[in-house]
């Protein structure tokens, strides 16, 4: 190669960067501002919100009016609109649900992935097959079922079928599968160690990530859970966040501020637990599509 | 010796779980629902048999079609506009020489975390008329109606954007991940070749994450034509102006919860199966074809 295309090379070469700079950061800027807007909305008064996009502008540091924020919009949220009652049920609906499904996905993964029964080659097919059963299928006949079994308008209607999601088997038989030697567990099974015992003590710490992942990856499922709160409850008391503030929508149509702060008050919880298990999380949710 | 007995249970035990819950809430309500779908139900208590009836009825439905064809663009809008830009992102950051790519990743993927009824709430706002963020932009931009109605006239451009905002990143990950595959080698011997760009991206790139391409685009299908929470919320539970925005779950939950006809919804919720299913099998046997190539 000459000199001269090796320059031009490299001239491409800084455009090409400079073009991904710009491409990146406006894709950046965009996700941000609903973000920055919304946090602005939610301190802002009603009449603050109409005068100004953003922060409202006066004398205050960086020419942002600070002394017209206001707590109010968060303090009627808790007050009136009863949003701790419902933040609480979130809290405890999510937690049970990730809890559950990680051991239940946990135990099944590993068993189809390094324990040898007549049946598994059936099992391993169940899962796949159901994998990709879609949901809204089972909407109505689901909830025939749980009238049936009386679970209606109850936690554990809510809970008991999505404590065994056929894709979280699958996602724990790969992990098991690429994370787990067999010999190890040969070791364990020879120091008589039950199977269970082996489980808890060998399998698990070494999934360890995918079970981050997974926590994770259910606990933000339910806790954003819409339709089958809608579905399956009925006592306004016992709804989560996420239908208590659809519905806040219907009451307090005109009041933004308050509509803000209440979804700003949702989903700062979810990516406080997300900053902590960040890494996890990626990993967990590439797993299943890039394989080996 | 033993160990035998308990490790020829310890199987099924580990399985009990997962077995009990899935035969109850999901092989039971799959066998009812095909029952359930020649059946009128009046709630979830009483019904009468009706045969092929829902499905007759369900083909002479124009609510159905206008809710498939509202789906279908959706998912066409969703999957045109969206998986190309993802990918063009993922480039974007993957690129060597680029720096806070951490940071970017992080901001651009936040928005997933958020659920959609959330995204909902917000864009809510957004779409608003002259107080909305987004006309205003507009409006200041390229002097752009302020009172522009987005949720009564541009319906599923509407939703195609609020999703584009919330999952653009995600789908950009998975192109970042399939990124690492492409080998290094490749790369540089396609450099050496002298092949531009587009031509790297043509011969070296696309065949590297072809696999996960594919899978992407059959999530993004897949996850489209299940769309509801977003405009129920948008809508205020309604379906929109002349049902601008009715989609098939949408549908599917007004006859089974609002009209208590829970074998009309078992009938939608099969023909969204079956349309599902077309996609699955299409896009296997392109994957195979492809692995064959």
């Amino acid at each position: 190669m000459t000199r001269g295309s090796d320059g031009m090379d490299a001239r491409a070469g800084r455009v090409g960067l400079l073009a991904c700079y710009i491409l990146v950061i406006v894709a950046t800027v965009i996700i941000a501002v609903p973000f920055v807007w919304l946090v602005c909305a939610s301190f802002k008064s009603n009449a603050d919100f109409l005068l100004y996009p953003f922060l409202p502008r006066g004398e205050g540091v960086l020419g942002v009016a600070w002394d017209r924020l206001t707590l109010d919009h968060f303090r009627s949220l808790f007050r009136e609109a009863g949003v701790g009652r419902a933040l609480l049920n979130s809290l405890v609906l999510s937690s049970v649900t990730a809890v559950l499904a990680t051991l239940v996905c946990a135990m099944g993964g590993y068993a189809l992935a390094s324990l040898e029964f007549a049946g598994r080659r059936l099992v391993s097919n169940v899962v796949m097959a159901a994998v990709v059963i879609p949901s809204p299928l089972l909407i109505a006949p689901g909830f025939q079922v749980l009238y049936r079994l009386g679970l209606l308008d109850s936690y554990a209607g809510l809970i008991l079928p999505a404590i065994a999601p056929a894709f979280g088997v699958y996602l724990f038989r790969q992990a098991t599968l690429s994370s787990v030697p067999r010999e190890l567990l040969e070791a364990a099974r020879m120091d008589a160690c039950g199977e269970v015992r082996a489980f808890f003590r060998v399998v698990f710490p070494l999934v360890q990530p995918m079970v981050a992942a997974f926590l994770l990856m259910t606990f933000l499922a339910t806790w954003n859970n819409f339709l089958s709160p809608q579905v399956v409850l009925q006592t306004p008391e016992k709804m989560p966040l996420a239908v208590m503030i659809a519905q806040l929508k219907n009451v307090y149509y005109q009041d933004y501020g308050l509509l803000m702060a209440g979804t700003l008050a949702s989903i700062l919880p979810v990516g406080a637990l997300f900053l902590l298990l960040q890494k996890d999380f990626v990993t967990g949710l590439t797993s299943g599509a890039v394989k080996g | 010796m033993t160990d035998a007995p308990r490790s020829r249970f310890a199987p099924w035990l580990m399985l009990a779980p997962f077995l009990a819950v899935f035969a109850v809430f999901v092989a039971w309500p799959l066998a009812t629902s095909v029952v359930l779908s020649t059946r009128q139900t009046f709630g979830p208590g009483t019904s009468r048999g009706v045969g092929w009836g829902n499905f007759e009825q369900l083909f002479a439905d124009p609510l159905f079609w206008r809710a498939l064809r509202n789906t279908g663009l959706y998912t066409v809008g969703t999957v045109l506009v969206q998986l190309p830009l993802s990918m063009l992102l993922a480039l974007a950051l993957n690129h060597p020489r680029l720096r806070g790519r951490a940071f970017f990743r992080m901001i651009i993927f936040s928005p997933v975390l958020v659920g959609v009824v959330f995204v909902a709430m917000i864009f809510t706002v957004l779409f608003d008329k002259r107080t909305g963020l987004i006309n205003q932009v507009l409006h200041a931009a390229i002097g752009w109606d302020l009172d522009f109605p987005w949720l009564d006239t541009y319906v599923i451009p509407s939703l195609i954007v609020a999703t584009l905002w919330q999952y653009v990143g995600y789908n950009m990950v998975y192109f970042l991940a399939a990124l690492q595959n492409v080998s290094p080698e490749m790369r540089e011997a396609a450099l050496l070749d002298g092949a531009g760009p587009w031509s790297r991206f043509r011969h070296v790139v696309i065949p590297a994450i072809r696999p996960v391409a594919t899978f992407v685009v059959l999530l993004a299908i897949l996850g489209s034509f299940q769309l509801f929470e977003l405009p129920f919320i948008l809508l205020n539970g309604t379906s929109g102006p002349d049902n601008r925005g009715l989609t098939l779950v949408m549908y599917l939950y007004q006859t089974g919860f609002q009209t208590g006809d829970l074998g009309y919804a078992s009938a939608i919720g099969w023909a969204l199966a079956l349309v599902l299913g077309v996609f699955a099998v299409v896009q296997y046997s392109l994957d195979r074809r492809g692995v064959r190539r």
